[in-house]
């Protein structure tokens, strides 16, 4: 008996040991200059949004992904790495970003993410590339109107978990209930089988959700500001510096506002003219 | 890690409570439907047999997420309004008590013919044989493999998590996202599974040891 005990306590010590070796083999590759490396290889590896759409979308019959910071992340490749620049896309949740970005599987991250206090502690992010808000989807005839409406003990919120957004709703509604569900396409389901009375996220994301659902509509406006940024890994202060400076470029050259009309110019209710750079 | 608990421990506790509630009722609940579809799978009776088939097939050959997303999302629309807890517990105790069907059929199997027949000799009727003689001799020859079912069931709680059904998974996912420290959290979270796996599999141990 006492050798069997041995040898489950060497064989646990063993794994201990091989689970600290992998994440210090891990920790080694984010650390590294992320653009040197890319601008040996000539790839920039983003972490982007695939479920998302007008941001992230893939495309089920072709397989790509689509979208205004799909567009936007080949721009700003281009303007780094020369036009001859490659990019990867990986596709990211909420919830999984970050331990992505971390790991070193991405380079950086547009994934719809707001810079957040909180979050510049553990990734550092460039300036706001799009600035969204914070808003409410609902059925169609829903009394719900805004988001005082849903604070009352009883009502049911939908949000992703992970995201900004379910955070700020418990400090704008404390007395509702948040579920939160894993991506938005499920979310949207679960709003459509009346588990929630309104789903909250940004609302460029809830325009791209009411577009392909025309029974469902964004009310109560913006009762929040969300500035998305491109997160970089601590320590890549070279890496987002060439993304700021790129990030610039692209606004300057018009391509930004180009993207911008291609993008959110159709979506009914959001006011295009006003996110112009 | 002491941090991330002494800040975290009420979601963590909440996640526990409704991990090991949900694996109750349906350890519970499964066990006595899955002895009945046993049952209906050795009738006699054609009719029957392939009703008992049909339900162990359906339930034990389509994933757990499905079939709790199915509760999750596609009852409410239709039938009744249930939150992720309910659709989960319910998907959970349907899905595993296919399996228990299938493993309690194999210890009633395993159990002489001649029991029955002496049972049913002795002037007993087929419900009594079954409920004095071959049950009783049944679950005795499958408590191991009924063991291995319960700690999968309870490990399979966490699709709770996929339906906001606020189980450990959950609120781990919660916790993970929300101070962005991943692996000292799933780290936790599997530390808290092993805290309900390893008493059920010490007792389903002890369990065999006392019966055989």
């Amino acid at each position: 008996m006492r050798k069997i005990w041995r040898l489950i306590s060497a064989a646990f010590l063993g794994l201990v040991l091989l689970t600290c070796l992998s994440a210090c083999g891990a920790k080694s590759v984010a650390e590294q200059d992320v653009l040197t490396t890319d601008q040996r290889t000539n790839r920039i590896t983003w972490g982007v949004k695939a479920d998302t759409r007008l941001f992230g979308l893939e495309n089920i019959r072709t397989g790509k992904l689509e979208g205004f910071e799909i567009d936007l992340a080949k721009a700003l490749t281009k303007k780094i790495l020369g036009p001859n620049g490659k990019c990867t896309f990986v596709p990211v949740t909420s919830g999984t970003r970050v331990p992505l970005l971390k790991n070193g599987n991405i380079d950086a991250i547009m994934a719809t993410m707001t810079i957040t206090p909180e979050r510049e502690k553990q990734v550092d992010f460039t300036h706001s590339y799009f600035d969204a808000g914070q808003s409410l989807l609902v059925k169609k005839g829903s009394p719900i109107k805004n988001i005082q409406d849903l604070n009352k003990p009883g009502k049911v919120i939908l949000g992703v978990s992970g995201s900004n957004s379910v955070k700020n709703v418990a400090k704008f509604a404390p007395r509702a209930r948040v579920l939160q569900l894993s991506d938005y396409a499920q979310a949207m389901t679960a709003l459509k089988s009346k588990q929630g009375d309104a789903l909250t996220t940004d609302n460029g994301i809830l325009y791209g959700m009411a577009a392909e659902n025309p029974h469902y509509e964004v009310v109560g406006g913006n009762f929040t500001k969300e500035p998305y940024g491109i997160a970089v890994n601590k320590n890549q202060n070279r890496f987002r510096k060439k993304l700021n400076w790129a990030l610039d470029q692209v606004e300057k050259d018009g391509t930004y506002n180009r993207l911008l009309l291609k993008w959110f110019g159709h979506v009914k209710g959001f006011n295009y003219q006003e996110m112009k750079r | 890690m002491i941090n991330l608990i002494s800040s975290q421990w009420q979601p963590l506790l909440l996640g526990l409570w409704n991990t090991i509630l949900c694996s109750v009722i349906a350890l519970i609940g499964s066990l006595i439907i899955g002895t009945f579809f046993a049952l209906l799978e050795i009738s006699q009776k054609r009719v029957i047999r392939v009703i008992g088939s049909v339900y162990v097939e359906v339930f034990r050959n389509i994933p757990l997420l499905v079939i709790a997303m199915g509760f999750f999302l596609i009852v409410p629309m239709y039938i009744a309004k249930i939150n992720g807890f309910t659709a989960g517990t319910i998907g959970l105790t349907l899905y595993t008590s296919a399996f228990i069907a299938e493993t309690v059929r194999a210890g009633i199997n395993s159990v002489e013919t001649g029991q029955l027949e002496g049972a049913l000799a002795n002037g007993m009727t087929y419900t009594q044989a079954m409920r004095y003689i071959i049950l009783p001799q049944a679950f005795k020859v499958v408590i191991p493999p009924l063991g291995n079912q319960f700690i999968n069931l309870v490990k399979n709680s966490s699709v709770l998590a996929f339906v906001a059904g606020f189980d450990l998974m959950y609120q781990g996912n919660l916790i993970a996202n929300d101070t962005l420290q991943t692996m000292p959290t799933y780290f936790i979270v599997g530390v808290l599974y092993l805290i309900i796996t390893l008493p059920l599999s010490y007792y389903m141990r002890h369990l065999e040891k006392k019966l055989a």
